[in-house]
């Protein structure tokens, strides 16, 4: 029992870091609080699903496609949208201000745009559900693949971040993004990039969690709450800290879901989320910042 | 003020300003009206707009157009006219639905308003409704309390029963299961902690108790939830034959696809809103099979299956196997309702009440304003939702017990 839970949760956690390790790069690196970042992730399960059910390819192989579109997407969006804005606050908090009300009319835009083009219904479709045993435990193999892809991707990127010179340059910028230009580096490359591999990686999430979960043109927003806890507690920019927080929200709702009441999953969450915040204000990871 | 007019004049009669204006002063002289107004309320965007999306909207538009291709409302002197349609989108927001309703009534003055999606929403709007005298004919609203909402708002009408008219159904199909040997007397039941969940679940208590069921497992969770697998696990181990879920449909897909997974196979496994929806036969195929919920059709009934052929071919999605029809046949009642009595909303009320229609459903009377002969429990049969509750129901079929293994 305890061992079922146990993996029931870390599985359950890893879709939860999945999908909010796209959010932690963009707002640690392009320094942007994307909010709109929910419905990339809606837009990659729509394309998964199209390409399921009226190509019958893989949504797995599916990936191989929508992760350079995200990827693709958000560089233009970056390009578009963000920028102007970067150069007329020169970074700090006018930022973080204009990218949320920026961010958040694009929400609107990509959700119109979706609701226009498949309208609002109720979107599922079966994909990899079947069970996989792991140490007795049953779990879905869909959402197996997300964890292990959570732990693929958070593990990879933490390696190039730490260990490469461009990781280090990326990271240079996150840290002083005013500095960085001192040293050679071309710090709105970096930021634009930085928001692009987020987009990626929201359609990677995207096409994962289209497997097992239901959406709606208008359920992005779930995932970005959901991706912004995750990000806060764990500490912003940091991937190690997305993972290990989505883990523990996962196990957290899991052993209160078996042993106490499933009623009070939501509850135990956000008291976990203060408990953490109160403990550390800059999140499990996060550093102190300006 | 007047360019709101003017604007919605050159959009909707799609005439000269000048005329519009003028028919516009005088929206009361039937002899210079040129079309019938009714407006509308739904979610078009936000959480709720996933079951108005197929329930209700589709609905409407296949009732509008299959009206005005006919030539339009019939009156009572034989004269037919068109329906204009103005919809207003409440963004799945309570306020705004009542907002739009209120607009509707005192600024665009329209001959009938057709109600929005959900018991929530159309609670919300029912005072409106008795205030501007309007006729609600809410369908996809359940609720034990129709009869004092009947007595409070005259006009309002209540046509998917209650919570207790499902859970009665559900327990006296499983009691006659029991009686026969083929599930004990053990349920296991979870429900999502929102409106219909509550209701639901509030209703279900006492229905077993008094079929005489131990309820062995009861968590509410809250909406949104997406892992089931702590709460299978537990009805697994609690011994019931029989697995009740009340949930929306992201949860009621969410747990046939988890009961698969944790090979979890329960006699009986009925789960809420959802599971009526097309695309959960097309999604589960086999894996249906037996699988119970609330609603059900008669696939024996003509009309019914000629609906559906309609609705599959006009708004391009068949329609659900519960609310769907019943909200169509609320449409048709509206409109034989203006045939025999005018556009006058108090006797078109009237008739509502006491007349008998010829409907999808067949013939239809409302017994103090709510439809009570309707299908409380469906499961799915050979790729159909068979409708096999209240078990003492003419046409019911009989119920597949146990349900048959997960492919």
């Amino acid at each position: 029992m305890l061992t079922t839970t146990l993996i029931a949760g870390l599985v359950l956690g890893g879709t939860y870091a999945l999908v909010a390790m796209g959010l932690t790069i963009q707002y640690g690196i392009a320094r942007t609080m994307n909010l709109a970042y929910g419905e990339t992730i809606i837009a990659a399960a729509f394309g998964a699903y199209l390409i399921h059910n009226t190509l019958g390819v893989s949504p797995i192989l599916g990936l191989v496609l929508l992760a350079p579109a995200g990827f693709a997407f958000s560089w233009i969006v970056y390009g578009l949208l963000m920028r102007p804005l970067v150069r007329r606050s020169k970074g700090g908090a006018v930022l973080e201000i204009d990218s949320i009300l920026a961010t958040f009319g694009l929400l609107f835009v990509i959700q119109g745009v979706m609701l226009v083009g498949f309208g609002g219904n109720y979107i599922s479709y079966n994909y990899m559900n079947f069970g996989v045993d792991i140490f007795g435990a049953t779990v879905a193999a869909n959402r197996l693949l997300a964890f292990v892809l959570a732990l693929v991707i958070g593990g990879g990127l933490y390696l190039l971040l730490t260990r490469t010179r461009w990781g280090t340059a990326l990271r240079a910028v996150s840290v002083a993004p005013e500095s960085a230009p001192l040293v050679g580096i071309d710090a709105d490359r970096a930021a634009r990039f930085g928001f692009a591999l987020g987009g990626a990686l929201a359609a990677c999430g995207g096409v994962v969690v289209s497997m097992y979960q239901t959406f709606t043109a208008s359920s992005g927003v779930i995932f970005t709450m959901k991706a912004l806890i995750v990000v806060i507690m764990g500490g912003v920019g940091n991937l190690a800290g997305a993972l290990s927080a989505g883990l523990i929200l996962g196990l957290v709702e899991t052993f209160v879901a078996s042993y106490v009441s499933p009623g009070l999953t939501l509850a135990a969450v956000y008291l976990i989320f203060l408990a953490i915040l109160l403990w550390r204000p800059t999140g499990l990871f996060g550093k102190a910042r300006r | 003020m007047t360019t709101v007019t003017r604007r919605r004049a050159l959009r909707y009669f799609g005439v000269s300003v000048a005329i519009a204006a003028a028919s516009f002063a005088m929206p009361t002289s039937a002899q210079e009206r040129t079309s019938i107004r009714i407006g509308y309320a739904i979610s078009k965007t936000g959480p709720n707009s996933g079951g108005a999306g197929i329930t209700t909207l589709p609905n409407y538009q296949l009732w509008v157009k299959d009206v005005n291709d006919a030539g339009g409302l019939e009156l009572p002197d034989g004269s037919k006219l068109p329906i204009e349609v103005i919809e207003y989108d409440d963004r799945s927001s309570a306020e705004e639905v009542v907002r739009a309703v209120e607009r509707l009534a005192a600024q665009d003055k329209v001959d009938f308003i057709l109600p929005p999606w959900g018991t929530g929403f159309n609670l919300a709007v029912a005072p409106l409704f008795d205030r501007f005298g309007y006729p609600q004919l809410a369908v996809s609203a359940v609720t034990d309390k129709a009869p004092e909402f009947v007595q409070r708002w005259k006009k309002s009408y209540w046509l998917l029963g209650g919570g207790h008219d499902y859970t009665n159904a559900l327990a006296g199909l499983l009691s006659k299961a029991a009686e026969a040997g083929e599930i004990n007397k053990k349920v296991a039941m979870i429900s999502v902690a929102d409106g219909f969940g509550i209701d639901l679940v509030t209703a279900a208590r006492p229905s077993f108790q008094e079929a005489g069921f131990e309820i062995v497992y009861d968590v509410t969770y809250p909406a949104g939830t997406t892992d089931f697998t702590p709460m299978i696990n537990e009805a697994t181990g609690s011994g019931a034959d029989s697995f009740i879920a009340f949930s929306y449909p992201p949860e009621t897909f969410a747990i046939t696809q988890q009961a698969q997974v944790a090979k979890f196979n329960p006699k009986v496994l009925y789960l809420g809103v959802g599971t009526g929806f097309p695309a959960y036969g097309a999604n589960n195929g086999e894996n249906a099979e037996g699988i119970m919920s609330l609603g059900g059709i008669d696939p024996n009934n003509a009309e019914n299956a000629a609906y559906r052929k309609r609705h599959e071919e006009v708004v391009g999605q068949a329609p659900d196997l519960w609310g769907s029809v019943v909200t169509y046949n609320s449409l048709q009642m509206l409109q034989q309702a203006i045939q025999r009595r005018g556009l006058d909303k108090e006797a078109v009320a009237d008739e509502l009440s006491n007349g008998t229609f010829q409907t999808v459903l067949g013939e239809v009377k409302l017994e103090d304003n709510q439809l009570r002969k309707l299908w409380f429990g469906g499961q799915w049969q050979n790729g159909q939702f068979v409708a096999v509750a209240p078990v003492d129901r003419e046409g019911a079929a009989p119920a597949i017990l146990p349900k048959p293994e997960w492919k």
